[in-house]
């Protein structure tokens, strides 16, 4: 049996009278796993002092990683420095990919479990998630112009990043369009399911359609065709970005659950008045 | 029952013309502003006419979602559907027929006409065809997905095509490269039986969405 999740609201204010209420008969299943960090306060404490860390880490890897591959690592030998956009522009690719999924995870958990969590962490991914999309894309068309000699070509990557970037959008706004947030928590979740199950069918499309970008240099199954030198620091590079973007997300989550509980006292203060 | 309530949407589709005739008008208005836009050169028309009739008949096909569900929603019919007995994945369905009955046939119907006055060949004119019917098949379904998710929200109309277009992308790459390649008489099959996929794909999965969706919204 799962454990009842009450609204955040709810609970901040009526959590001293559930809990006598509820003391006077029978103490409630303690919630294991995930679930219990559907109390929200229980995820603020965890949020406190996980955050510090991961935000310095990711921090410092990023600018390890940046300094690395934009000042000690070798020019390309046919792009010359050019390749050093690389550095910024692969991590915020796989990033812009990684959130998605992560919109997703966030979809089944809030349409199979009712995690509140999930609802509010799909909120706050999205625009970072659509932030690392844009870099990707401004980065890639900076990169374009000295390697390809234009900043935009209809190819197949920069086109699905550019259909992704709209999903992203997509999801933004159906999520902030109800007036009663349960609602656009899911139906944000089915669209975020339906795109997860498209991205793969647009990939695959666009990539039938045209294709100028390089092909992959790295993946799981294979040894990477690159210089261990470029590729060192485009993976501390990418585990700094990776550990910001959890630090951000976890931030914003922090502060939207805080923004929620500073609206319920209001509510109650104003009731009582 | 799914006859009677077809009957009922296509009755009140009917006499409630104007929206599938806006959509239609649209749709015709759109592809003749081309040709003043990029020049009357015949050549040129008969190359972009299948992808400006693919990108019209996309944005065509948007513009009568918004009332879909929306005008069911308002009076409270859509409740009363939703009770009916039909699951809310029948009562998607329903408006997914609905809505390719009353404007993705007109569309199809239109755009021949539309073909030849961009002077398209006749083979690329007849798999443009064949990629339009799987291709607006498919539109009415993720399209009812899309007006499903917005029932009920602020600017819905707005949030619809940016909820569409890109998930509808595939299909209009299908469908264009299917017509270039029977113009330049390469092999089409193949993205015509992609166009086939999506539609098999689509046609028990957006019902699904769009049921999950409807079911969220009352």
């Amino acid at each position: 049996m799962l454990p009842c999740f009450k609204p955040f609201g709810l609970q901040t204010t009526g959590s001293l009278l559930y809990r006598t209420a509820v003391d006077a008969t029978v103490s409630p299943p303690r919630p294991r796993g995930w679930h219990r960090f559907a109390n929200p306060g229980q995820f603020l404490r965890l949020a406190a002092r996980v955050t510090p860390p991961v935000a310095w880490a990711g921090g410092i890897l990023t600018a390890v990683g940046l300094f690395w591959g934009l000042f000690i690592a070798p020019a390309d030998w046919q792009q010359g420095n050019a390749v050093r956009i690389m550095y910024l522009h692969v991590p915020s690719a796989w990033l812009a990919s990684a959130g998605y999924m992560a919109l997703a995870a966030c979809a089944v958990a809030s349409l199979v479990w009712r995690h509140p969590l999930a609802d509010l962490a799909a909120v706050e991914i999205g625009p970072v998630g659509a932030a690392f999309a844009a870099l990707c894309l401004v980065t890639g068309s900076l990169w374009g112009r000295p390697t390809w000699g234009t900043y935009w070509v209809w190819d197949a990557r920069l086109t699905s990043m550019l259909v992704l970037f709209f999903l992203y959008l997509g999801h933004i706004a159906l999520i902030r369009a109800f007036d009663d947030p349960q609602r656009g928590y899911r139906a944000a979740s089915i669209l975020a399911l339906i795109g997860v199950v498209d991205l793969p069918i647009i990939h695959f499309s666009v990539q039938w359609w045209n294709t100028l970008h390089q092909g992959n240099s790295i993946s799981l199954t294979s040894a990477p065709k690159m210089y261990i030198g470029m590729l060192a620091p485009l993976m501390v590079s990418a585990l700094g970005f990776t550990l910001l973007f959890a630090a951000l997300v976890l931030a914003r989550l922090s502060a939207a659950v805080m923004e929620r509980r500073t609206r319920a006292v209001l509510l109650a203060e104003v009731r009582s008045a | 029952m799914f006859a009677d309530l077809l009957r009922r949407e296509l009755r009140l589709g009917l006499r409630h013309a104007a929206d599938s005739v806006a959509a239609l008008l649209f749709f015709v208005v759109v592809t003749a502003l081309f040709p003043l836009g990029v020049g009357p050169e015949p050549k040129l028309l008969a190359r972009i006419g299948p992808g400006v009739i693919w990108v019209a008949a996309l944005l065509a096909a948007i513009l009568p979602l918004d009332r879909l569900f929306g005008a069911d929603a308002e009076d409270g019919s859509l409740d009363l559907l939703l009770l009916s007995g039909l699951p809310p994945a029948g009562v998607a369905i329903l408006k997914a027929c609905a809505h390719w009955l009353l404007t993705g046939l007109p569309l199809l119907l239109a755009s021949g006409p539309v073909a030849i006055m961009f002077g398209v060949e006749p083979a690329p004119f007849a798999v443009l065809m064949l990629g339009l019917l799987p291709g607006t098949l498919v539109l009415s379904l993720l399209g009812t997905a899309a007006a499903a998710l917005v029932v009920g929200a602020r600017r819905g109309g707005v949030l619809l095509p940016l909820l569409v277009l890109p998930l509808a992308t595939p299909v209009l790459i299908m469908g264009t490269l299917a017509a270039e390649a029977a113009r330049t008489d390469a092999p089409y099959a193949a993205p015509l039986l992609v166009l086939g996929a999506l539609l098999a794909l689509c046609a028990p999965f957006c019902p699904l969405a769009a049921g999950a969706a409807l079911r969220q919204s009352v």
